[in-house]
């Protein structure tokens, strides 16, 4: 008999053979689940992505029977689906979902949940995988850990394997995402560990390396010797939308920073990694977050600063400032603006400075990282009657409008040799004319592969909370300084241009 | 609500392709200056080449292929005795919204005679996008038409569930792909089935039946025999079978045997009364009496799976419809794509479907 290694049948297939799995949502009646993961799990399913037998259990706290929780999830999908629901895909899906209420520490949850996944099992007539997916509050993460633990859901049956997928945030700060790290790990194996930042699942955020590493054009000027400075920008128009409760305790730091942008900061700078392969590209981002050096706090007031929305208008339309929004302390002093100056100590990059910033109520939303080249070493061209050669700038915008843009100098139309900026340009939209798959559609199918290529590491978390862990404590501890405050609707607090070097300006919104 | 679609049209008798070529540069940069977010898609030409009389039917085709649609479409209408060209262009877009940007897609309908079809490279490549990739669509034959083109072509769409003999649309395909890569409707039928076999064969454990099948059978609508045979020339080739001439039994039946190093696999093409084009379901049996079919069903496939100890068990498979216009709007996609499995499936069918005579 031939022994069988690799599964012939896959070569050449777009859509890789999932096995077959039962995917547990704990917190199933949140936010999270209503708009993103059973949308997400509709359309995995249109598209007939999901495994040949798929079974799905919601867990949470209200009570429902089976079939209330059916009708909740139809009205999620309807509402949230990127693509119109056929009602017998939806039926299917829903069909045979089991629905078991009750509180994340009540060992009799596990019980029914172990017995349920039992029947499952038995009915497929051989062990599916288990992905249990932390759809919930991050303080009840360490809860289901342990109980999954002690009830044994963490151990992998012969054919099926045990996985769990665990939320944003992971931890509040240093401390606590390595307390976490340590409790996940006694129940479960690093190679089962799934933490979700979802940026990394979409298309552009990917693209990032494709444009770096599928390129010989680029890679060249990447580094240190060409690169004058970076800005990465994660800029929103909207407000805290109601979250008081959340943002109050998080901030723009740890919101947006530690996460979002310091994964984009990781992917712009690593080294090539040998393969496309989950510990490979993560040995790399690692390696990166480590020569990162986190500042001491003393030294946080010269490379971050921080700020609040103010009244201000957006829109056309009057808008109130951080504290006086609803469930906001008047005397606040959580930040809605972030902005850093963060260097790597490395051969590629030393000297190079990278400044990020992220806010709340700025003028527009916009995501992107500017890279900005070093000036031309000798210029024979006068500059008299134009802006003159500007340093070239390659931006690659993830939002809105993702695509990519280099600033060129080119000779103005006439007699004279005068040189403005040009832009070349590439957006997806006019590329690739189909809709891109949500990011998550993307990573609960990887979670469903035990691909983690695309989740973060232990390690790579703890790297990066340790980056910021100084600057929140920083900012803790000082409880007299004003915090400066900006008009919302603005490009941000003018104090922030005091991170920059000379010669720096940040990039218009 | 759906924002609504803006058009710019140009329309000429008795043209010229450099005419066409002004007349699309010209509305781009008119379009252009008046809403400077607005620009053109740049993903794919599409040259289809249609009988006049079917226009409007390839046409209404064309506007169901959903999320896919070619940048610039460039529909060439033959009539028989006609010596002039005649062309419109039109440039379809939403305008945009705030900041972001809006989309323009072209499409261009140019009239034409068979006079012109030996010489039509001349007509189609001032016409086309440039530094694009250009896919070629002759869903009426127009062999001349094909031939011409060739030369432009990166991509040529083809149907061979559309031949009426299986084993010509087979040999047309083999040659068409010598010489260009060939995205084939009747393969991507068979898509649904392909993915799901994978899946089921890909647990470890499962693996080791795969050298064990020693039956399979294909059943599809009347005339989607080229779908049928793809998809057990896929089989074939992706097990290393040596496939064998199949026979005909029973009217539309194909019946035959691969060579499967120390066995053989029957191999069984059946005919059904299905109204769609393509597979209507599929059976792989290993001798110990475990078999698996997956037959097309409301919301997905219907999987049927038989134990060696005779237990059955039956479920849905999810997955919706995607219609022949979303079949179509598949096809375009993979004009981006590279598939190295279907030469190797489309040469085994060959093998399964020889030429009559």
């Amino acid at each position: 008999m031939t022994a069988v290694t690799e599964n012939p049948l896959a070569e050449g297939l777009e859509r890789l053979p999932v096995r077959p799995t039962a995917l547990v949502i704990f917190g199933a009646t949140g936010d999270l689940a209503h708009r993103k993961l059973l949308p997400a799990l509709y359309n995995l399913a249109h598209e007939g992505a999901l495994p040949e037998r798929f079974e799905l259990v919601a867990v949470s706290r209200s009570h429902h029977a089976d079939e209330e929780f059916q009708a909740i999830a139809r009205e999620s999908v309807q509402r949230f689906s990127r693509t119109k629901p056929d009602p017998a895909v939806l039926d299917g899906l829903l069909a045979e979902m089991r629905y078991i209420p009750g509180l994340f520490d009540d060992d009799s949850v596990y019980g029914d949940l172990g017995r349920a996944l039992d029947e499952l099992d038995d009915k497929a007539g051989y062990p599916l995988s288990r992905v249990f997916y932390l759809a919930t509050a991050p303080q009840f993460f360490p809860i289901i850990i342990g109980e999954l633990g002690k009830a044994g859901l963490n151990a992998t049956a012969e054919g099926g394997a045990s996985r769990v997928v665990i939320e944003k945030p992971f931890g509040y700060d240093l401390a606590s995402a390595r307390g976490l790290n340590a409790e996940v790990l006694e129940v479960f194996d690093e190679s089962q560990v799934f933490r979700i930042d979802h940026y990394l699942g979409k298309e552009t955020v990917q693209n990032l390396m494709a444009f770096r590493f599928a390129n010989a054009l680029f890679e060249p000027v990447w580094n240190r010797n060409y690169v004058d400075h970076v800005q990465i920008t994660a800029a929103e128009d909207i407000g805290i939308e109601g979250r008081a409760g959340y943002y109050e305790g998080a901030g723009a730091l740890r919101d947006l920073v530690q996460n979002h942008m310091l994964q984009l900061l990781a992917l712009l700078t690593m080294e090539p990694p040998t393969a496309f392969e989950a510990n490979r590209l993560r040995d790399e981002k690692l390696k990166v977050l480590e020569a990162i050096v986190p500042p001491d706090l003393a030294s946080v007031p010269t490379m971050a600063m921080r700020a609040q929305y103010g009244p201000g208008g957006q829109g056309g339309v009057r808008v109130r400032g951080y504290r006086e929004e609803d469930g906001v302390a008047p005397d606040s002093r959580t930040e809605t603006y972030a902005a850093l100056r963060l260097r790597i100590s490395n051969w590629r990059w030393a000297g190079v400075p990278f400044y990020l910033r992220t806010g709340k109520r700025l003028a527009r939303k916009l995501t992107e990282i500017a890279v900005q080249l070093k000036p031309v070493p000798h210029l024979a061209f006068q500059s008299q009657g134009s802006v003159g050669v500007q340093p070239n700038q390659i931006v690659l915008t993830v939002q809105p409008d993702e695509g990519v843009s280099i600033s060129l100098g080119a000779k103005i139309p006439g007699a004279r040799m005068r040189i403005r900026p040009v832009n070349m340009e590439f957006h997806y939209g006019t590329s690739f004319v189909s809709q891109s798959p949500e990011a998550y559609e993307r990573l609960i199918l990887d979670a469903m592969r035990g691909d983690a290529t695309l989740f973060t590491r232990n390690d790579e978390i703890e790297a990066l909370w340790g980056i910021i862990d100084p600057i929140l404590t920083a900012w803790k501890q000082d409880t007299t300084t004003p915090i400066p405050q900006y008009p919302a609707g603005s490009q941000g607090p003018p104090e922030a241009s005091s991170l920059l070097e000379p010669g720096h300006v940040w990039r218009r919104l | 609500m759906e924002a609504a679609l803006s058009e710019d049209i140009w329309t000429e008798c008795n043209t010229t392709p450099d005419a066409i070529d002004d007349a699309l540069r010209e509305l781009l940069r008119a379009r252009h200056a008046a809403n400077h977010l607005l620009v053109p898609a740049r993903v794919l030409n599409l040259v289809v080449v249609v009988d006049r009389s079917w226009k409007g039917e390839i046409a209404n085709r064309l506007e169901r292929v959903g999320r896919y649609h070619a940048s610039r479409t460039v529909l060439c209408a033959v009539e028989p005795g006609r010596t002039t060209i005649d062309a419109r262009v039109v440039m379809s877009y939403e305008e945009p919204t705030g900041d972001a940007l809006g989309v323009i897609l072209e499409q261009v309908e140019i009239d034409l005679g068979e006079v012109h079809l030996a010489n039509l490279d001349n007509v189609i490549d001032p016409v086309r996008a440039a530094e694009i990739p250009t896919m070629i669509w002759c869903p009426h034959g127009h062999l001349e038409a094909i031939n011409a083109l060739l030369a432009l072509a990166d991509v040529i769409l083809i149907d061979s569930d559309d031949e009426p003999e299986p084993a010509v649309a087979l040999a047309r395909a083999a040659e068409l792909l010598g010489s260009v890569y060939v995205v084939d409707l009747a393969w991507l039928r068979t898509t649904p089935w392909r993915e799901r076999l994978a899946a089921t064969f890909d647990p470890p454990g499962r693996r080791e039946l795969l050298w064990q099948i020693g039956r399979i059978a294909a059943r599809h609508q009347a005339s989607s025999t080229a779908s049928a045979a793809l998809l057990a020339g896929w089989l074939a080739s992706r097990l290393h079978w040596r496939p064998t001439p199949l026979s005909r039994h029973d009217g539309d039946e194909l019946r035959g045997v691969a060579h499967a190093g120390d066995h053989d696999v029957e191999v069984q093409l059946d005919s059904s009364d299905q109204v769609v084009p393509g597979l209507t379901g599929v059976t792989v049996a290993v001798p110990g009496g475990w078999s698996l079919s997956l037959d097309r069903a409301s919301g997905g496939l219907c999987a049927r799976r038989r134990s060696e100890d005779g237990t059955e068990s039956t479920w849905q498979v999810l997955g919706a419809s995607r219609g022949e216009g979303g079949i179509l709007g598949e096809g375009v996609r993979q004009a981006l794509l590279r598939d190295p499995t279907y030469g190797p499936a489309l040469s085994c069918a060959r093998e399964f479907c020889p030429a009559v005579g």
